[in-house]
């Protein structure tokens, strides 16, 4: 954008770029809310029953078992409703959230713009007062939606039936593998223990299939990139139960011998589930079932833009082919001549994998982007993410210290994964660091799920939802933060100086002696250094 | 990167003709008189000057070069093999074997006739005495000869190190600090297997051809090595004379096999018990004579490096290799050690090409508990 001299906007930007931001975050002593607790503070005072209900609902303690009643209170945090809201006001302000910057540093999560209204329409009475147990009579219009947003995934994977029970991508893939060993299982296949994967899918489709006693074998990639089609020939056998893969993997790089990697597997017996956690550019463009796979799964909030709540309410959409839907996890929503009911008819089933039929209020909000989208819509959103990805990785290419390995020349689908192996060299600048540093200038930065297997990584993903202007703002700053790794490399080393956390020590993480997961564990483990 | 001169570049060349003298037979290194002749009596040869004759040959560029060399089996023996002139020689007595001072002293002379590039050919010992004596006036090459070679400075074969050369003389390879390490004698005796770093030289490097210092292993490579060590412990069959390799990836097994192994030998393992300790590639050929039952070897790579065979293990030789069979290999790597090699292969070096062509192709690893990688294993001759 070029801006004229009597612009009020050209101080914002230098050579038609926006300048680097000047960033500061808030920073709050905030205690942990457990420690805000006084003693019968309350947020809400509950009006005493009228005497009548009293009467007629006697004492309901009564109704339970007493082996299921509690003998003391749950020690929960007493605290009034405005010191609640200012606690979680502070804490939203030393984050880098999704809606408060460009968040397209955290590439293999798919930060889209997730639309407010599809918010509203969640949080309405009619949606949000719904609840599991009622009679299917009464809730036809939400299982209308479920119904009508399977035809939807079926169309956009090629499968013949979904199951909306797994709450997430994980859940999804742990049941693909559960329904891999069902099958195997039906079909008197004891010897086919061992399922292949590869090092650059998600590290879920090994630990999942491991808990079902699966022998895991991973497959490198290729000189390419590509998972290296000669290593799966190797790898396959008689007992090799099936292929659990993505496809395109973080590296962005399509494997365009897909269908050969499902035909190897097919040939002794195994099936295909595809890990659709990267379909974000593929929608409307290629399917799972026309490669050849069995099942697959989807994660609405990444590809159909409910929010990541990092592990509140999710979706992880599972679908197969009809040989595999008596493998089902249930319910599975119905229509009987116009009437909607709930499946739970699965003798063959892996069973529930998650209580009740899923999380309906994120279906809802899928339901509402596809719908506002439509079917070109939706095409589009993968041909504008592509786009954006390859716009910004020819800018991030012309940084100085950047590359990204593999498929030289090649353009690729959704993100990259990028290396500062040069960087680093020239500099001695890990790509950690230039994270922290992009935190002082208000940006999110992510390197690679670990082990890293390409030295110094970083992965971005702009989706379809940022615009031109936003993806110049990051690479802008990248680029001042590499030039100051350069120049002066000791205010890389010693970042963030922004922020109000300067650094997490990991070693905490791992050690049992100090990681507390729970308020009791952090007094027991911490009262000493909290007093001090 | 190389100046342009109008005169022809110069090169030294030394070479520790003992090196690699102690490998085979099981003796770790050649560092010191006593250990060289402790060699020779078991039968060890030195492969400075073989290796060396390699490289040379290999060569793409030897027209615009001077070579600077030292006497006899320090040098000018293998420049002429090679065909090529030895330009300047540096006097080396013949009548006593050569000495880490002799390197030293050569090397030296060399900085002062201004050579552009030392190259040499020896072991990590032969490594330390170059950056005693040279420090980073010059940059330095290794031709691997040597039983440790777990510096940075050397090329991952002597025909890869042919290669590093000829793209210096053209001047189009840029020169780096590379590690200089050595076994960390006071860290073995705690029972681990650490290189100690002792200063950098400059090396020309290339990510495919120069084979990177070998990495320390860490904690929680300890925890992943136990659960590779349970893996395999339960995998194996009775009766199988099992071969196992040094390192703290089989150390692991052999603390699960409750076996009082040697940490940087090779051990012999039958029914869960130790037959014996720390053997040289004699013993394991009579053993393998001896056993009636299937033959099996265990080994792990270097860290770093990727090394599988060749580096570290010499014991197990092309002949030991070929008595067990290729399909008879099986690899014991943590993930992370995998990973950190980004991408390079796993590599052989036996010295045989016959035998490196056979191990390359795909090899399974065991990495953990019921999980194995598929990695790709390549012969180190480009």
């Amino acid at each position: 954008m070029n801006y004229s001299d009597t612009d009020i906007r050209k101080h914002r930007h230098t050579d038609g770029k926006p300048n680097l931001r000047r960033f500061h975050q808030a920073r709050w002593d905030e205690p942990v809310v457990m420690e805000l607790s006084a003693e019968g503070e309350r947020g809400i005072l509950i009006p005493e029953a009228e005497q009548a209900v009293r009467d007629a609902a006697a004492n309901v303690y009564d109704t339970l078992p007493s082996s299921m009643r509690r003998k003391n209170a749950p020690a929960l945090p007493e605290i009034a409703q405005n010191r609640v809201l200012r606690h979680y006001l502070r804490l939203s302000q030393e984050n880098l959230g999704a809606d408060l910057q460009v968040d397209i540093g955290q590439g293999t999560c798919t930060m889209k713009y997730n639309p407010k209204i599809n918010d509203q329409l969640a949080y309405s009475p009619k949606m949000a007062e719904l609840h599991p147990l009622q009679d299917e009579s009464t809730v036809q219009g939400i299982l209308e939606v479920m119904h009508e947003f399977e035809k939807i995934i079926k169309a956009i994977s090629g499968m013949d039936k979904a199951s909306f029970q797994p709450r997430g991508g994980s859940a999804a893939i742990y049941a693909n593998a559960a329904v891999i060993k069902k099958y195997h299982d039906a079909q008197g296949n004891t010897h086919k223990d061992e399922i292949i994967t590869t090092m650059l899918s998600h590290p879920s489709d090994a630990a999942c299939a491991k808990l079902f006693g699966f022998k895991i074998i991973t497959l490198y990639p290729d000189d390419d990139g590509y998972p290296d089609i000669e290593a799966l020939k190797a790898a396959v056998s008689e007992r090799t139960a099936g292929l659990m893969i993505t496809n395109p993997e973080d590296t962005g790089i399509f494997n365009p011998r897909i269908q050969e990697f499902v035909d190897i597997v097919h040939e002794v017996g195994g099936l295909c589930a595809y890990d659709q956690a990267n379909a974000n550019g593929l929608l409307g463009i290629t399917r799972a079932r026309d490669a050849g796979f069995d099942l697959c799964q989807f994660n609405l909030h990444k590809t159909f833009s409910t929010p990541h709540n990092s592990g509140g309410p999710a979706v992880g959409v599972q679908a197969v082919t009809k040989e595999l839907v008596p493998y089902l996890p249930g319910p599975l929503v119905e229509n009987d001549n116009g009437r909607y009911y709930l499946n739970d008819d699965l003798p063959h089933g892996i069973g529930k994998v998650a209580a009740f039929y899923g999380a309906a209020s994120v279906v809802l909000r899928a339901y509402a982007w596809v719908m506002n989208l439509g079917a070109e819509g939706l095409k589009e959103v993968a041909e504008i993410a592509v786009l954006n990805n390859n716009y910004l990785m020819g800018e991030v290419l012309k940084i100085k210290g950047s590359s990204a390995p593999w498929a030289k020349g090649k353009r690729r689908i959704e993100q990259v994964r990028y290396s500062w192996e040069e960087l680093h060299r020239d500099t001695g600048i890990h790509s950690e660091q230039l994270g922290l540093r992009m935190a002082d200038y208000g940006l999110h930065y992510w390197t690679s799920h670990h082990p890293y297997l390409l030295p110094e990584p970083a992965t971005f993903e702009p989706t379809e939802s940022y615009s031109i202007t936003d993806m110049d703002e990051y690479v802008r700053t990248l680029k001042a933060v590499t030039e100051e790794a350069y120049s002066n490399p000791a205010i890389v080393r010693s970042a963030p100086h922004n922020c109000p956390i300067h650094k997490i020590r990991h070693d905490n993480f791992d050690d049992p002696e100090r990681w507390a997961v729970t308020w009791r564990a952090y007094c027991r483990k911490h009262a000493d250094s909290s007093n001090g | 990167m190389a100046k342009a001169i109008a005169k022809p570049m110069t090169i030294g060349l030394i070479i520790n003709p003992v090196a690699g003298l102690g490998g085979r037979v099981g003796l770790k290194g050649s560092d010191g008189i006593d250990i060289q002749r402790r060699a020779r009596e078991l039968g060890g040869q030195g492969r400075g000057v073989e290796r060396t004759i390699s490289t040379l040959n290999s060569l793409s560029t030897a027209s615009d070069v001077e070579i600077l060399t030292c006497q006899g089996t320090m040098g000018e023996d293998a420049v002429k093999t090679a065909g090529l002139n030895a330009n300047v020689v540096f006097p080396i007595s013949p009548y006593r074997q050569p000495t880490p001072s002799d390197t030293m002293a050569a090397a030296r002379w060399m900085v002062e006739q201004g050579v552009s590039l030392i190259v040499f050919a020896g072991g990590d010992g032969t490594a330390r005495n170059l950056l005693d004596a040279v420090g980073d006036q010059v940059p330095v090459l290794g031709i691997p000869a040597g039983v440790k070679v777990q510096s940075a400075v050397f090329a991952i074969s002597p025909k890869a190190a042919g290669e590093l050369l000829s793209r210096f003389i053209q001047g189009s390879i840029r020169c780096q600090s590379s590690e200089v390490m050595d076994l960390d004698e006071e860290e073995l005796r705690q029972q681990r297997v650490s290189a100690r770093l002792y200063g950098y030289l400059q090396t020309p490097v290339d990510r495919c051809l120069t084979q990177g210092a070998k990495t320390r292993s860490n904690t929680s490579d300890h925890a992943s090595a136990l659960a590779i060590a349970e893996e395999m412990a339960g995998a194996m069959c009775p009766d199988t004379l099992y071969l196992i390799g040094p390192g703290m990836t089989t150390a692991a097994l052999k603390e699960k096999l409750r076996i009082d192994g040697s940490l940087i030998g090779v051990d012999l393992v039958c029914n869960g018990r130790l037959i014996a300790k720390d053997v040289s590639e004699r013993e394991i050929l009579s053993a393998i004579d001896a056993h009636r039952g299937p033959v099996r070897l265990l080994i792990t790579c270097i860290g770093g490096q990727g090394f599988l065979l060749g580096r570290g293990n010499p014991q197990v030789s092309p002949e030991v290799l070929n008595r067990i069979g290729f399909g008879r290999i099986t690899v014991l790597a943590t993930t992370s050690k995998l990973t950190a090699l980004h991408g390079k292969p796993l590599l052989v070096d036996t010295g045989s090409s016959h035998v490196d062509r056979m191990l390359s192709g795909y090899i399974p690893v065991i990495t953990g508990y019921r999980e194995r990688q598929v990695y790709k294993v390549s012969d180190s001759l480009l």
